[in-house]
């Protein structure tokens, strides 16, 4: 029947990421364009060094609020009538904050760009955030950390991100702030942080798509014209930890049919030098399906639906963790699993078919990943916000090609501490707090959700 | 725009479609049985979906998990799906690696059985039952898709029973049942295979025909049992489900023309006139006026037999009681009924819809996916090329045409997800709760 001759490959096609400008405007923009000539679609992101890292103390979650609020009125138009202008056009819209930087992005086929990129440099020029539309978003960021605290998967990664982290350091709190905070934030909190951080020198605007870098560069400078100019510096995020001994924390969940798990450490910031072997390493670690931890969990065990581990690349050394939700009973084992192979990672060279499986999957989905405008602008936004090399995506493979078993087992060594491991299980604490104390994996303490 | 679209059988039956596109050199290798949860037989619920877990557990020629090694390997991406009608496999792999792909398919489609094991099918089991905990018994809301089934189709409907199958159907499947829907529906004369992206359409057509043309043609499938239904429910169902949630949320249905039929455009364009980003109805009057949504959406199932669902999904805002809640969607719906909507309304919906439809076709695996999907239930892969046009066709007549047949009292279906604890403060609840 089918030929037991399993086909060799041919010769590789050369892929090239986007050829991109990338130049300062008069008035302090960054300009970063990269024409793309597939299809007749646009994205322009905009990224303002107004992230979460920056929330002042006591007032967690202004940057998102901010960010969000800013499609909701501008001197010329009403928040209702932005969104109507927006999608008349048929612009796909979002906004938001992250850890590093603030975002307003638009998608939106090339003939209809001109008046959509208006209405963007609109929203970012000159919104004047209504008290009744902050307040509704106020409320609605609240119904929101409701909905986490009913869902086992946010409430773990939100838990286990307050364990790893000091109380002082403002990671150990939710990037879009908590109950208290979001409750005391007010129109005037919004503006002053509108105010002192969407400046020109901290902004860059990215344009991916169907266009040529000129036509971008008219458009972005009128779209512009009269933003601030001037600069805010970066805040650097305070980094320690909470604790210096392994504990396990047992967010309690009655009758929960499955533990969420979260086990980890506080990781690297995403510029670190061992970036590619540390992300071969973690390839092999909990990063593919046919990764050490899903295999082991899932394929051999069958104790959960997947199991992966990760790094949260941030400017500052975001988490990094291995997560997964098992049936309750088979806790302790799923966790005696996840330790055991944090401990091989460390102990011992990687095989050169691990090594080969995880640097010619990464190299060769290089090119799959940049399909989209969207993907294209977003790489292009990762490359500002980490300050990483202009030619970065074109030696990215040539990097993931130079990792080693050698320099994979020096990462894992250096870089995982099975010593200062945080164990996070959302779950029926009932049924597995005893076989948690006998695990051994640091003091058990146990929490209400 | 149009996509360039090539199509060809082979003799055992598969229906092959081919879209070459040269910007990258990646293709996407996409293939769709037509078989689903739909075709599952009485205490077998989840089965379809079960046996998609199988599929990644070797064939004759292929090791356990190999077919994900290898193309991780190869530098691709891959996975598969079930749904109420199909299932489907698919991979994004580089250019040069082609004939892997298919030869993969190939071999899992031809001789998928040498391979099985009790022991690896009692492993895909509790990966699955895990799954079932992990997106829906563990999850808010999590049992919407099979409760919402329940309600709106009758018991003796395919599309009654849950797709991803309870615990005790799926500890009942054997071997022998895999061996039997194997050979009844993974055959080639049930399946679409696409290939899309950086390909020479000969060199494909000739590795497709000595992969593929060696399989042996099925034997016939049974028929699925009558799946034509009324136009509308014929009253207004409701459901009440007490849940660990936090804030209410509504789920209300309506009963509307299958996918691809003609007012099957004018239902999508209603859903995303309803609930599409903030500047749609439901937006724009729960949650920015009258506050008392803190999110709304609507969209269609895109079920292709019977009769579609166009589902408006709202969540409460937490001051809300749960009843004025549900009575302010309905009076939504309600003025939606009277008043009928708006040219500009339609023209909004129509242009997100256009970008939504440009965006997707940028990826491979999403052209090979429509291709293969057009073809699954049309046997026209070139239906992927007219959405455009078939959207810009709808006007607000035919909308509020739509609107007066379907979205009328006697054609609502509510799913009222409740926190547990509200069950026992509200009474009128507390009544429904005991009463469904």
């Amino acid at each position: 029947m089918v030929t037991a001759l399993r086909p060799k490959p041919g010769p590789a096609r050369s892929y090239q990421f986007p050829k991109f400008t990338d130049e300062v405007l008069s008035n302090g923009i960054r300009l970063v364009v990269a024409p793309v000539k597939k299809l007749p679609v646009i994205t322009v992101l905009v990224i303002v060094d107004a992230g979460s890292s920056n929330d002042p103390i006591g007032k967690e979650g202004v940057a998102t609020l901010t960010a969000r609020a800013l499609l909701e009125g501008s001197q010329r138009y009403d928040g209702a009538e932005l969104a109507e202008r927006f999608e008349q056009l048929g612009t796909s819209l979002e906004s938001g904050a992250d850890w590093d930087s603030a975002f307003v992005k638009i998608t939106v086929l090339s003939d209809r760009l001109s008046k959509a990129l208006e209405l963007l440099g609109e929203v970012v020029r000159t919104p004047v955030f209504p008290e009744r539309e902050v307040e509704r978003l106020k409320a609605e960021r609240l119904a929101e950390i409701l909905q986490i605290e009913a869902e086992p998967r946010a409430l773990a990664d939100e838990r286990f991100e307050a364990f790893l982290y000091a109380e002082g350091s403002r990671y150990s709190r939710p990037d879009g702030g908590n109950t208290d905070s979001v409750t005391r934030l007010t129109r005037a909190d919004i503006e002053q942080y509108y105010r002192s951080r969407f400046v020109t020198r901290s902004t860059t605007v990215i344009v991916a798509g169907d266009i040529e870098p000129q036509r971008a560069r008219d458009l972005v400078e009128s779209a512009f014209r009269g933003f601030p100019t001037g600069s805010a510096p970066i805040q650097s995020v305070v980094v320690a930890k909470r604790d210096d001994r392994r504990n396990v924390h047992v967010v309690s969940r009655t009758a929960a049919p499955q533990s969420e798990l979260r086990v980890g450490h506080i990781g690297l910031p995403r510029n670190h030098s061992d970036f590619f072997p540390t992300m071969v390493m973690n390839a092999v670690l909990g990063g593919l399906f046919g990764s050490r931890i899903n295999l082991n969990l899932r394929e051999a065990h069958g104790y959960t639906y997947g199991a992966s581990s990760y790094y949260d690349w941030r400017r500052g050394p975001g988490p990094f963790v291995v997560a997964t939700a098992v049936e309750s009973d088979v806790t302790v084992p799923a966790l005696r699993e996840i330790f055991l192979e944090i401990d091989r990672i460390r102990g011992e060279k990687i095989s050169a078919e691990e090594l080969s499986l995880a640097t010619q999957y990464l190299e060769g989905v290089f090119p799959i990943r940049y399909e989209t405008t969207a993907a294209v602008a977003t790489a292009l936004a990762n490359l500002v916000i980490h300050d990483l090399p202009r030619d970065y995506y074109d030696s990215y493979r040539r990097n993931i090609r130079e990792v080693t078993v050698e320099s994979v087992l020096e990462a894992a060594r250096t870089h995982i501490h099975p010593a200062e491991l945080q164990t996070v299980v959302v779950g029926n604490a009932a049924l597995i707090r005893e076989p948690l104390r006998e695990l051994a994996a640091g003091a058990v303490h146990v929490h209400d959700s | 725009m149009r996509i360039p679209i090539e199509t060809f059988h082979l003799d055992n039956g598969l229906f092959v479609t081919l879209s070459e596109d040269h910007t990258a050199p990646i293709v996407a290798v996409n293939l769709w049985y037509h078989v689903g949860s739909a075709n599952e037989r009485k205490g077998r619920t989840g089965f379809a979906h079960l046996f998609e877990h199988m599929l990644f557990q070797g064939s004759a020629h292929v090791g356990s998990n190999e077919h994900f090694e290898l193309i991780q390997r190869a530098g691709g991406t891959l996975n598969g799906s079930t749904w109420l009608e199909r299932t489907n496999y698919f991979e994004t792999v580089p250019s040069n690696e082609l004939a892997l792909a298919l030869w993969l398919e190939a071999d899992r489609m031809g001789e998928l059985l040498p391979a099985m094991t009790q022991e690896k099918l009692d492993t895909q089991r509790d990966v699955v039952k895990n799954e079932r905990r992990w997106a829906v018994d563990n999850q808010p809301y999590g049992t919407m898709l099979e409760r919402l089934q329940e309600l709106v189709f009758p018991p003796s409907h395919p599309f009654h029973h849950s797709l991803i199958g309870s615990m005790e159907d799926l500890s009942a499947a054997s071997l022998d049942d895999v061996r039997q829907f194997f050979a009844t529906y993974y055959t080639p004369d049930n399946a679409v295979l696409s290939i899309a992206g950086d390909f020479d359409p000969k060199t494909a057509r000739q590795l497709v025909e000595a992969f593929f043309g060696p399989i042996p043609r099925g034997k016939g499938k049974p028929p699925l049992p009558p799946m034509a239904l009324p136009p509308v429910f014929g009253k207004t169902l409701r459901e009440v489900i007490p849940d660990d949630v936090s804030l209410p949320r509504l789920f209300m249905a309506f009963r509307t023309p299958i996918f691809g039929s003609d007012q099957y455009y004018a239902a999508s364009v209603c859903s995303a006139l309803l609930g599409m980003r903030k500047g749609s109805r439901l937006h724009r009057s729960l949650v920015r006026e009258r506050q008392v949504a803190a999110e709304a959406s609507a969209f269609t199932f895109d079920l292709a037999k019977g009769t579609d669902l166009l589902v408006v999904d709202v969540t409460a805002r937490p001051e809300m009681t749960t009843i004025q809640f549900e009575e302010e969607v309905e009076r939504e719906i309600d003025l939606l009924v009277s008043d009928g909507v708006m040219p500009e309304e339609v023209n909004r919906a129509v242009a997100l819809i256009e970008t939504d439809l440009v965006t997707s076709l940028q990826s491979a695996g999403e052209r090979a996916d429509g291709l293969s999907m057009f073809a699954t239930y049309f046997e026209e892969p070139e239906l992927i090329n007219e959405q455009a046009d078939r959207y810009r066709s709808v006007t607000a007549k035919k909308v509020n045409d739509l609107i007066a047949q379907q979205m009328v009292e006697e054609n609502r279906a509510s799913l009222l997800y409740v926190p547990r604890d509200r069950v026992e403060s509200e009474e009128i609840l507390a009544a429904a709760a005991g009463a469904s």
